[in-house]
């Protein structure tokens, strides 16, 4: 935990309320969001119990497994949720735009994105994908034919929830902590009831009474996937005795619905709350990416692409690996370009520092390491109040010019003097308005929004010796489905 | 049985890899090296002898500062090798490379592919295709990941891989549990994976030639359990004089200690600190300055030399520690540095900020044996260790519970206890501040 936001989290407690962390929104929100609130059965790993799914906040779809122990019906929950999804889904697909680039190309002009409580919801929806893609609908133990489209895109959309900035499977209980700061511990903030309590406290308490009277799990419970225990045994056991004997849902459904209305009135409050801050200026192009990979899976389940393995592959997995790093610096460095009070943790840790431009050098010229000619190379001297843990030689971003590449040539007390190494057009001197300028207010950071360049990997064909050699081709089997826990 | 002489140890194993490197079945041999075993030696040794049958070499490292140590040691040993240094564009090449006659540097694989040994990062390396190599020396495997490897590993047929397995494991700033238990999860270690998929040979390197006969047992026993080694010199081979008495204060007192017995714990009174603590970080500072004022002198098996400040540094866990330290009127030249970036280095005398040192809790990240095993295995004659007390109990408050994840081998040592075995040396060596 930062400084910042072990400050945010103390003044939370002592003003009562939770702490805004963040002046803008960083993440997209759909303007029909998908709202799923998941349950599953206490004892199984994969088993649901119960959703409550949809994008009106007053029409929820209640859909219940009456007997989860069976596999049959199982299924036919997983039937009824594609249902709901697969339209939504697939309504989205429809509507593309064209993007101007070197090669314009056709994307979706939106994208799904779920929103479930907490983490847990997000590695139950992963669980959900897993054990629903590889299922067949013909050969022994068929299933309907929208369940395993279902589970390739639960199995999609929880993929995509792993790098981070996208916004396609969103656990609410992050996004709102990635705003507000409670006076509670993170553990805690993971209970999406009293983390609501502390950001928007009922009129007449604040936000430590809240948090408590939010603690009752018969007013606010669990918000999934668990259930609470006591529900467990007392109702939801003889609901579904009761379901084997009459053979009616009636009061499953009832005492699941119980559990999970309270859960939907705050994922409704908290897109709410979330829906008041403006968005950050990266949002859009971060969207942008949910909506290409969103496009590329449409287009690889058209051309009746496999289910994704359980396992990645040598190569797969480097690349992967490759891909969530560049996210996450790219995320990280966005986040805090667009927002002040995000940066003000890089420059309390030292990584950043904000100042006025007291002398500008911008006539240098020297000959850079490696070439031959002189090129203009300005120096930039800024005095910062910030505590500043830099040293000579590394690559800044300037919060004015995101691309432009700069660095430390000297620290002394107060002073920062910065070389700027590109974005100056191809004149002798540097373009007017690419260099600051004496008296300008300018915040340089290293962090690297970019996400910076790799190189390749082989293909997954060329898989060296040392990582074990190409793998064998995917055929597809009646026993793919086969989980030692299911 | 005879006991050999760790002179003939080394040779001895150093044989055996070679003969099972250019000789034996495999496409690779992993090397495990404690610190300062001679594995700049070896890869001297590899690099002459299959230059002389006429190969062609290619070695890997994993910094541009490994890099450059290792061109100037190879040229050094043997001048009449041609050498190519491949860099990335825009580094420049520091004088200790560019001063050999037979280094050539480019950052054109075209320009250097002709010389008999070619060197790059592996981040370099990873941009080369359209080439291949015979042989290859992968340095400091250990800290390589495994997916750098992957980029690399269709330049080469066969490779000798040389690291120290008791080092720092290399990190992703990603946290995630998605590959965990695959052979080839690319978050492992270059060596953990070929080791896993490839039945290759495993040798040893059996004498540290940094480490004094005062620290090698500790480290052996503490960081090495399965794969022990010994000092390659006897305690009277390495004196550390200091040529000033002193004052009957503490900081003189730590020295006189560390002097005498090649360790010191410079003990603060127990508290719970932020990371920089003002009163560590000064001790690192005013512990160096003072070994400086007082005239330190190495006696060591090559001769005697004064300790400058090149000679000494100061480490700690922490970046921020690191510019605290350095700002707190560390004298020029001692270097100041975190244990990843200190990985490799070797020096006189080292200042330790104990990682738990004014800690409430002891994370994984605190615990990790590898950071404790660097910071307390760069010295030649003394280690000097400056923590709070109380670091016994918050690591009897915090035993390891790191899950238990199906299909990842376990590792050795377990970090807490590497911890409890340092500190209880170290008990022996108090000196109260």
């Amino acid at each position: 935990m930062s400084i910042m936001s072990s400050y945010a989290r103390a003044l939370a407690v002592q003003n009562g309320r939770a702490q805004p962390v963040a002046t803008v929104r960083h993440l997209h929100l759909s303007a029909t969001p998908m709202v799923f609130i998941p349950l599953k059965l206490a004892g199984e790993a994969a088993a649901p119990l119960a959703a409550l799914v949809g994008t009106d906040p007053a029409n929820p779809r209640l859909l219940v497994v009456p007997q989860p122990r069976n596999r049959d019906l199982r299924f036919a929950f997983m039937a009824e949720l594609a249902e709901v999804l697969l339209p939504y889904i697939e309504g989205l697909a429809g509507v593309t735009e064209t993007v101007e680039a070197k090669t314009p190309y056709e994307r979706c002009a939106d994208a799904p994105q779920l929103l479930v409580p907490n983490r847990g919801g997000i590695a139950f929806t992963k669980l959900l994908g897993r054990s629903t893609r590889f299922r067949r609908t013909d050969g022994p133990y068929p299933v309907h034919p929208s369940v395993p489209v279902l589970g390739q895109w639960l199995t999609f959309l929880s993929e995509r929830a792993e790098y981070a900035g996208s916004s396609a499977l969103v656990s609410m209980t992050d996004a709102l902590a990635l705003h507000w700061a409670t006076g509670q511990s993170s553990m805690e903030d993971a209970n999406l009831a009293t983390q609501l309590a502390w950001i928007a406290p009922p009129e007449g308490l604040d936000g430590p009474e809240a948090a408590l009277v939010a603690e009752d799990p018969l007013t606010s419970p669990p918000a999934g996937p668990e259930t609470h225990p006591d529900f467990d045994g007392q109702v939801l056991e003889y609901a579904i005795q009761a379901f084997e004997t009459s053979g009616s849902a009636a009061q499953v459904r009832e005492a699941l619905r119980s559990q999970l209305e309270p859960t939907w009135t705050l994922m409704w409050q908290g897109v709410r709350l979330l829906r008041e801050l403006p968005e950050a200026a990266t949002v859009e192009a971060r969207w942008a990416r949910d909506r290409d990979q969103f496009t590329r899976e449409t287009a690889r389940l058209a051309e009746g692409g496999f289910p994704r393995g359980r396992v990645d592959g040598a190569v797969s997995a480097a690349i992967r690996l490759a891909d969530l790093e560049s996210a996450l610096q790219a995320y990280e460095a966005q986040r805090a370009f667009d927002d002040p009070l995000v940066m003000i943790e890089h420059r309390v840790a030292g990584k950043a520092f904000s100042g006025e431009v007291v002398a500008v050098d911008a006539t240098r010229r020297i000959v850079p390491a490696g070439k031959t000619r002189a090129a203009p190379r300005p120096l930039v001297t800024i005095r910062t109040s910030d505590p500043v843990r830099l040293s000579p030689g590394r690559r800044l971003v300037s919060s004015r010019n995101r691309k432009q590449r700069t660095e430390i040539v000297d620290i002394t007390g107060d002073l920062v003097v910065i070389q700027v190494n590109d974005q100056m057009g191809r004149g002798a001197t540097p373009a007017p308005g690419s260099v600051p300028e004496v008296g300008d207010v300018v915040c340089y950071a290293e962090l690297d929004p970019s996400g910076g360049q790799r190189p390749r990997l082989p293909a997954g064909e060329d898989t060296p010796w040392t990582h074990g050699g190409p793998p064998e081709p995917y055929v597809p089997t009646d026993e793919d489905a086969q989980e030692a826990w299911s | 049985m005879i006991t050999l002489t760790p002179g003939q140890a080394a040779a001895e194993a150093t044989e055996a890899i070679l003969a099972d490197f250019m000789g034996g079945p495999h496409r690779g041999v992993i090397v495990d090296s404690p610190p300062g075993a001679g594995k700049t030696t070896l890869v001297v040794t590899a690099a002459t002898t299959l230059a002389d049958s006429g190969e062609r070499l290619m070695i890997v490292a994993q910094t541009n500062e490994q890099v450059d140590d290792l061109t100037d040691k190879l040229a050094t040993k043997a001048p009449t090798l041609s050498i190519g240094r491949l860099h990335s564009d825009g580094f420049s090449v520091p004088s200790r490379v560019t001063r050999h006659p037979g280094v050539t540097a480019s950052n054109k694989i075209d320009q250097v592919e002709s010389c008999a040994v070619v060197i790059a990062t592996a981040d370099k390396w990873a941009y080369v295709s359209g080439h291949s190599w015979s042989w290859a020396i992968v340095d400091e495997a250990y800290q390589m990941r495994s997916d750098k490897l992957l980029a690399i590993a269709a330049l080469f047929d066969r490779a000798l891989f040389v690291g120290d397995p008791g080092q720092l494991d290399p990190f992703s700033v990603v946290d995630t549990e998605r590959w965990a238990g695959l052979a080839w999860d690319p978050m492992q270690s270059a060596v953990a994976v070929i080791g896993r998929l490839n039945d290759l040979p495993v040798h040893r390197l059996p004498v540290s030639w940094r480490l004094p006969a005062s620290a090698a047992p500790l480290v052996s026993e503490a960081f090495y359990p399965f794969a022990s080694f010994r000092s390659g010199t006897a305690a009277a081979d390495r004196e550390l004089q200091l040529t000033t008495a002193g004052f009957p204060v503490p900081w003189d007192r730590t020295l006189n200690e560390a002097a005498a017995t090649g360790w010191a714990l410079h003990e603060l009174p127990s508290r719970h600190t932020i990371r920089t603590d003002a009163e560590a970080v000064q001790a690192c500072a005013g512990l160096a300055t003072r070994l400086l004022q007082r005239g330190a002198v190495a006696h060591d098996e090559n001769g005697s030399h004064d300790v400058g400040p090149d000679r000494i540094a100061i480490g700690c866990a922490h970046t921020d520690q690191v510019a605290a330290i350095r700002a707190a009127g560390t004298p020029a030249g001692v270097t100041v540095d975190t244990a990843n970036r200190l990985q490799g280095r070797e020096y006189d005398v080292t200042i330790v900020l104990h990682p738990l040192s004014g800690r409430r809790d002891a994370t994984a990240f605190h615990l990790e044996s590898g950071r404790l095993c660097v910071l307390t295995s760069r010295h030649r004659h003394a280690c000097i260790v400056v923590a709070r007390a109380g670091i016994a109990e918050l690591l009897d408050n915090h035993p390891s519970t790191g899950r238990v994840q199906l299909n990842v081998p376990v590792k050795f040592p377990d970090g807490w206890e590497a911890n409890h075995a340092v500190l209880a040396h170290l008990s022996n060596h108090r000196v109260g501040a």
